[in-house]
């Protein structure tokens, strides 16, 4: 057995390496790169699809790892040997979060599957807010994380924009459009150095909302649906058959929970490890200063957007964690953990009564806190309709529309019998 | 009302599933027209021919349609016609036609829905892996070479029920498959089969909601089959008139898809429906998701054929022959096979057939052919047998010998190539593979129950689409655009094709496609190699499924490069024994009368040898001689157990749990399910709770019934078994009338400090969580699931405390002080006894020249239901078996490539290192179905074995319960190590 000795990103590769991204949430994600552009790092998103993909990495990872892992690292040997970049100056990033879930293993999967592929020299930096690994080249700073917390605000803003605008809009594409606009103008803003006004960024939420509330829309009903689940296949196209899409030709509105308050359970989870764990007091003092600090920028955002008060406003952090009360407890915290059942509970609980629950294929947590939750929340909230969706290389869109399209004949009675008990009453 | 009677509604519904059309015309509520169908996958050809005979009924009247079905969804898309949802259609029309159901239960041709209607509709279809129903019922008549009316009428005449695996039909066919070659009756086994979809049906879709009241059965499956019917209404205990099967049943959905149609406001004329159905999907999907032809063209096709006929062994006519020969019979899982060679290895006869699920019969009706063929001038010297029919075949026969199949096809390649390095076989239902070094072999990789989509699911399907198996495979051979299937099990794949039907895809370019699957799965499910170098320079492939020369050729350009397949290649088994049994001189083969008066009767019955109460199947020749199998250990066979003193770390720890045993104490009894990680930390919460003045109850260890109990409640039927027998321990501890359960929410588990992190799974950490939000009869009793902290007595005490003085206020603190304490000390004397008794049997090993297996999987595969009885095994076959947690402390934890941040995997990497280290050590790693982290240990614990040159023997397990497959799996690991010659045995 040689010991695993991991690739550093040096000082040197700096320079001149391309740094490949995989992409999950695309606005999101652009306006990360624009951050790290201003630090002079050349990075690029992978937006690549198709079978292609699924090919290599079935090729290159154990069939039965999650889907999220395959399609990731199938992604970044695909585009390795599509000739588009030098592998030798290519190094690739992978978010991870750590915990006893088997996605902490991402990048020990990815460096196995790049050493069978004959890319063993590759580095991987491991985009972790833990920090397990060294990279000279590649620090986290305190003002890139700070320029990146506001991507994901910006991120998560503009993605419920587009989704509540998008069911109604008078012409097509309308919403996405404007998004892309200010996902450019918002990106260079960033990118353009480290001094970041907050009041300017206050500013552009309320332009933001402002440009929104001016496409031209047609008010009608639309069944809302929820989309919760696996952080990777309830956000990324790619992983979930283009499931938004699916939804929105179906006349659906959608909404999406913000990248943001995965963020805020992954801190959270620091926080309250000390309380039912009984570890970790200093990181719990920190981590408290930490959720303390973002939890007021989501609150700063959904004022202006109570404000505003044309779009319906984010959830408080705050109380997306009290609806996990009843149900599971805060100590159950390996994947999305009691945040995916938190977020049902919230979606529901705010009107949302149609909700898809995404996994991979025989994702651990969510047999917990997924399915395992949906009896007690239907027998408490007897009106919701909760439909699982696996997804996997094998699992084909015909079998996962079909109990989709079951979920939305359900909704839109429900949404008639609603209506018309409103009429009568 | 009104006074001119007009002429009611008219509505067409039609519902296309996965194998049949149905079509309903309804005139107001009256049904007018109905037809059901199978419709081949021809779904548009089939409705319009079905539609051409309901012209005269309609004439010139408008009309409302609407189509619904899986299958339906494309062509409704294309056509502009309405589409509904299936479930929701059957939940309308039995709203209106019986609104005092409470219950729907349908089963399609690949669905099973249920439909609550008390208390809140709610409407459920089965998951992507639940397997098929209907089409899993055909498998497995195709599997009992019955037809589907048959095996009905058969079934209803069994006596016993079987437990077979209904998660798909792969894992039924690993059950099934050894009960037909040990001798079972097929009215047995069909209706077990009807058994296993209905414990599908209950734990895939109630999820611990009860089916009672009037339920209604609907579909195509519980309208043809009486003995499913008679299954289900058994095993719901329904009351007489509450299981209803209505004469409408196999119309329900295609009657709401016409109620439906009325809401939609969009009429019809006849012509106008039928023109509408012509208009086929956008050409555009046809292009996606699909490959390379497999031949360029004619020339390259012809090329390829010349080149694999140069593999081939001269045939001999038998009548010319005179002198010596030698027999090898092939018993395999749904064929069987034998060849006759002569003094120079040419083959004299041959026979390949399907075993009609009867394999004696047939070697028998062989054995007399070949005998009548020999008459006096030839003389059979030697026999050998192999396959999983081996034992009763060589019993039942007096075949000389019985061989392992690895060690028959590996005999049998070599004659071919000398050097061959590489040997892959696909049969009916195997996929194995094996690396050959210095003339041994070097490493052994068979497929998991679960990957097996190999040549018995090309002969279903080209059966469904009404094709040989020889033809379907000759259209591929031609198909421009294969496309594309994935490589996931059969019942994914049965929906790929699905789909790619859905979009236009010929029949050639599916059975090409298939091939490609077929292929794929072998090496980058089962060979887990990603490109053709790592198989090696000189492969030979064989196997039925290699006959077939678009697998062939999909193979060959997979991997690039050319291969050997011998033209035998099917039969590659038998020859192998053949050439194995040259060692005999004269044979005890059965002669010629002997086989005339042969008889051979087969019953079933009970072991009462222990708690495992196997299902034998004793088989009686006319000799009188029986032989018996099915049996977990000896005792069944009625001879007294001569391995009592091997030692078995299985057993051991097994007896040193049962033997915690509670006393009775003031503050009542506190129950703890023996299921996940209790198996590990049972010392310690029954020395705790003891300590406080409890009486501890744990469950038993799990048998099937212990399953059954609590499948009710399983919300999740892609988890592992050994968290979904937890519910049935569960249930136990209920009924035993305990005051409290106890199975706290852990998720760090001890820290051995042999590893990066020590984590517990997740779902060992929190399936309480789950247990509590699904099981409602958990209200009866107190359950404490508190978070803890196991790592330190404080940290356990300061975590334990709140919840035991919530649940008993008088319980203090200095109480649960002195009781943790006493729960480590019990621990920790349990690790140190197991790991004590671990080096003894090592010792106990080496000093009896015995091998030692270290059958490494999680604490609780030491359960005999989830493990099998894969220790006891062992045993017999001559090893002394260690666990990984007993010698784990003798290797010492190095870096893996892995993140190492589970402690059970922790030990399992250091076993692994251990054996690694020791000759005289081999590692088998159990690996339940659906556990998601053992996808990155087997990886990590193969290339530990392998970078000491030590073989990696995986053993997946799930509800199956025979043990024929693993039988065959350690025996070849067995011959694999002799014939290395590292081991004295």
């Amino acid at each position: 057995m040689k010991e695993q000795i991991y690739i550093p990103f040096t000082k040197e590769m700096k320079k001149d390496y391309t740094i490949l991204i995989p992409t999950m949430l695309p606005m999101h994600f652009k306006m990360i790169i624009s951050v790290l552009k201003t630090y002079g790092y050349k990075a690029e998103l992978l937006e690549t699809q198709g079978t292609a993909v699924v090919e290599a990495g079935l090729k290159y990872v154990h069939n039965d790892t999650c889907y999220p892992a395959i399609l990731v690292i199938g992604q970044f040997i695909n585009a390795l040997k599509s000739g588009d970049y030098d592998p030798h100056k290519t190094a690739l990033v992978l978010f991870q979060t750590g915990g006893g879930c088997r996605a902490s293993n991402y990048i020990p999967l990815l460096r196995k599957a790049l050493e069978r592929a004959g890319f063993g020299y590759v580095p991987v930096i491991s985009f972790s807010l833990a920090g397990l690994e060294k990279h000279p080249g590649f620090k986290l700073t305190l003002p890139k994380l700070h320029a990146m917390m506001y991507a994901l605000l910006y991120g998560d803003l503009l993605m419920t924009l587009v989704n509540q605008v998008r069911p109604y809009e008078r012409e097509r594409g309308t919403a996405q459009k404007l998004a892309d606009v200010w996902v450019n103008r918002l990106g260079s803003q960033l990118g353009r150095g480290n001094m970041i006004s907050y009041r300017k960024i206050k500013h552009n939420y309320l332009e933001i909302l402002k440009s929104f509330a001016e496409i031209p829309v047609d008010k009608r009903e639309a069944v809302k649906v929820g989309v919760v689940g696996e952080i990777f296949v309830k956000y990324s196209p790619l992983g979930n058959n283009n499931l938004e899409q699916f939804l929105v030709d179906e006349g659906a509105e959608v909404v999406v929970p913000g990248l943001l308050d995965f963020m805020l359970y992954c801190v959270y989870n620091n926080v309250m490890n000390y309380k039912v764990g009984g570890t970790g007091y200093m990181t719990h003092v920190f981590s408290n200063i930490a959720f303390k600090f973002l939890c007021r920028k989501k609150s700063d955002m959904i004022e202006i957007m109570e404000k505003h008060g044309v779009f319906e406003p984010l959830t408080h952090f705050e109380e997306t964690i009290k609806q996990h009360e009843g149900y599971i407890g805060i100590g159950t915290k390996m994947g999305e953990g009691w945040l995916l059942t938190a977020e049902m509970l919230e979606l529901a609980h705010s009107g949302v009564k149609n909700i898809v629950c995404t996994q991979p294929f025989g994702c651990l947590p969510n047999h917990i806190c997924g399915k395992g939750m949906m009896k007690p929340i239907k027998e408490h909230n007897p009106d919701v309709n909760i439909v699982a969706i696996d997804y996997d290389s094998g699992a084909t869109k015909v079998n996962q529309e079909n109990r989709l399209k079951l979920m939305l004949a359900n909704a839109r009675d429900n949404m008639e019998r609603a209506s018309a008990m409103e009429k009568t009453s | 009302m009104s006074e001119i009677r007009t002429r009611e509604e008219l509505s067409v519904g039609i519902d296309i599933g996965s194998t049949t059309a149905k079509v309903v015309v309804l005139e107001g509520s009256r049904v007018i027209y109905e037809k059901y169908e199978r419709h081949f996958s021809q779904v548009r050809e089939k409705t319009k021919e079905i539609l051409s005979e309901v012209r005269e009924l309609v004439g010139d009247r408008s009309l409302t349609a609407a189509i619904s079905g899986s299958a339906g969804l494309g062509m409704a898309e294309a056509a502009g016609i309405p589409f509904v949802q299936e479930v929701y259609a059957t939940g309308e029309i039995i709203k209106s036609l019986e609104p005092d159901t409470s219950v729907v239960i349908e089963l399609g041709g690949e669905d099973a829905k249920v439909i609550f209607f008390k208390g809140g509709t709610d409407e459920r279809m089965n998951g992507t892996c639940a397997g098929g129903t209907g089409a899993f019922i055909d498998q497995m008549a195709v599997l009992l070479d019955l037809t589907v009316e048959e095996m009905d009428k058969l079934s209803l005449e069994s006596h016993r029920l079987y437990p077979i695996a209904s998660r798909c039909g792969v894992f039924a066919k690993t059950d099934i498959q050894p009960l037909l070659n040990q001798g079972a009756e097929k009215a047995d086994v069909a209706a077990s089969v009807y058994q296993a979809v209905v414990n599908q049906t209950i734990t895939g879709l109630a999820q611990g909601r009860k089916i009672e009241g009037k339920v209604l059965f609907l579909g195509g499956p519980l309208y043809f089959c009486k003995g499913l019917r008679k299954r289900f209404a058994e095993t719901l205990k329904l009351p007489e008139g509450m299981a209803v099967f209505p004469e409408y049943g196999r119309f329900a959905v295609a009657m709401g898809a016409a109620m439906y149609s009325r809401k939609t406001g969009t009429e019809f004329t006849y012509d106008g429906l039928l023109t509408a159905l012509d208009k086929k999907p956008e050409q555009e999907a046809l292009s996606s998701n699909r490959l390379e032809p497999l031949f360029k063209d004619e020339k390259e096709y012809m090329e390829f054929t010349e080149r694999h006929k140069r593999a081939a062994v001269e045939a001999l006519n038998i009548d010319d022959y005179s002198g010596r020969a030698w027999l090898g019979i092939d018993c395999g899982s749904t064929t069987t096979k034998l060849v006759l060679i002569s003094e120079d290895n040419k083959i004299l006869y041959t026979y390949y057939s399907s075993n009609h699920g009867n394999p004696v019969d047939v070697v028998r009706e062989q054995l007399i052919e070949i005998r009548g063929r020999c008459g006096d001038r030839i003389e059979i010297c030697g026999s050998a047998v192999t396959g999983y029919g081996e034992s009763l075949i060589q019993n039942a026969f007096k075949v000389d010998t019985g061989l392992v199949e690895t060690i028959a096809h590996y005999t049998a390649a070599k004659y071919f190539q000398p050097d061959v390095d590489f040997i892959l076989d696909i049969g009916g239902q195997d996929i194995k593979c094996f690396k050959i070094k210095n003339g041994a072999i070097d490493s052994i990789m068979l497929n998991e129950a679960c990957s097996s989509g190999c040549g018995s699911f090309i002969e279903t399907f080209a059966k469904s689409m009404g094709y040989s198996v020889a033809d379907f495979a000759a259209l591929g051979l031609h198909g421009k655009a294969p496309v594309n299937l994935g490589t996931r099990c059969t019942v994914f794949m049965n929906s790929s094709v699905k789909q790619s039907q859905k979009e236009g895809a010929t029949v050639e370019d599916i059975s090409a496609g298939l091939s490609v699957s077929i292929v794929k799965n072998a090496i980058y499910k089962v060979i887990r190699a990603s490109s053709a170098r790592e198989l090696g320079e000189h492969i030979v492939v064989q196997g039925g499924t290699f006959l077939n020369d678009a697998v062939l050729r999909a193979f060959e350009k997979e991997i690039g490069g050319e291969v050997i397949r011998p033209s035998i290649a099917g039969l590659m088994g038998a020859y192998g024994a053949a050439l194995y049994s040259k060692k005999f001189e004269e044979s005890t083969l059965a002669g010629e009368r002997e086989l005339r008066e042969f008889v051979h009767k087969s019953k079933t019955a009970i072991c009462k040898g222990c708690t495992n109460n196997c299902h034998l199947i004793i088989n009686t020749f006319a000799d009188g001689r029986k032989f018996i199998s099915g049996n977990q250990c000896e005792k069944g066979l009625g001879l007294e157990s001569s391995h009592r003193e091997i030692p078995n770390l299985h057993e051991y720890k097994r007896n040193y749990i049962s033997d915690l045993k509670g006393k009775p104490g003031k503050r009542g009894k506190i129950g703890l399910p023996l299921a996940l990680g209790i198996f590990e930390l049972a010392p310690m919460w029954h020395a705790l709770f003891t300590e406080l003045g409890f009486e501890v109850v744990i469950s038993d260890m799990s048998t099937r019934k212990t399953y059954e109990k609590g499948q009710f409640s399983i919300p999740s039927d892609t988890a592992c078994y050994p968290a979904k027998i937890m519910h049935g321990h569960m249930e136990e501890l209920i009924e035993k009338g305990v005051d409290a359960i106890f199975y706290p929410r852990i998720t760090y588990n001890v820290d051995e400090k042999a590893g990066d992190n020590h984590f517990n799974c997740p779902i060992v950490a929190y399936y309480s969580e789950l247990l509590k939000g699904n099981m409602d009869n958990l209200s009866k009793v107190e359950f404490l699931y508190p978070y803890l902290n196991i790592n330190s007595r404080k940290g356990l005490e300061r975590t334990l405390y709140p919840c035991l003085s919530e649940y008993d206020f008088s319980i203090t603190r200095a109480e649960v002080k002195a009781a943790v304490k006493k729960g480590f000390e019990a621990y920790d004397k349990f690790r140190r006894d197991v790991m004590e008794k671990g080096e003894e049997a090592i010792k106990y090993a080496r000093e009896n020249g015995k091998r030692i297996m270290i059958l490494a999987g999680r604490p609780y595969h030491i359960d005999p239901e989830i493990g099998h009885g894969i220790d006891k095994l062992a045993v017999q076959l001559g090893f002394v078996v260690v666990s990984e947690d007993s010698v784990c402390q003798l290797a010492r934890p190095k870096k893996t490539r892995v993140l190492n941040q589970w402690t059970y995997h922790a030990r399992l990497y250091r076993a692994a290192r251990f054996a690694a280290e020791n000759d005289d050590v081999e590692l088998v790693q159990l690996v339940s179905f659906g556990c998601g982290i053992d996808a990155i240990t087997t990886d990590e614990v193969r290339e530990i074995l392998e970078s000491r040159g030590k073989f990696y023997t995986q053993i997946k397990i799930d509800e199956i319960t025979n043990l024929g497959a693993v039988r065959i799996r350690l025996r070849s690991l067995i011959g694999a190590i002799e014939e290395k010659g590292g081991m004295a045995g």
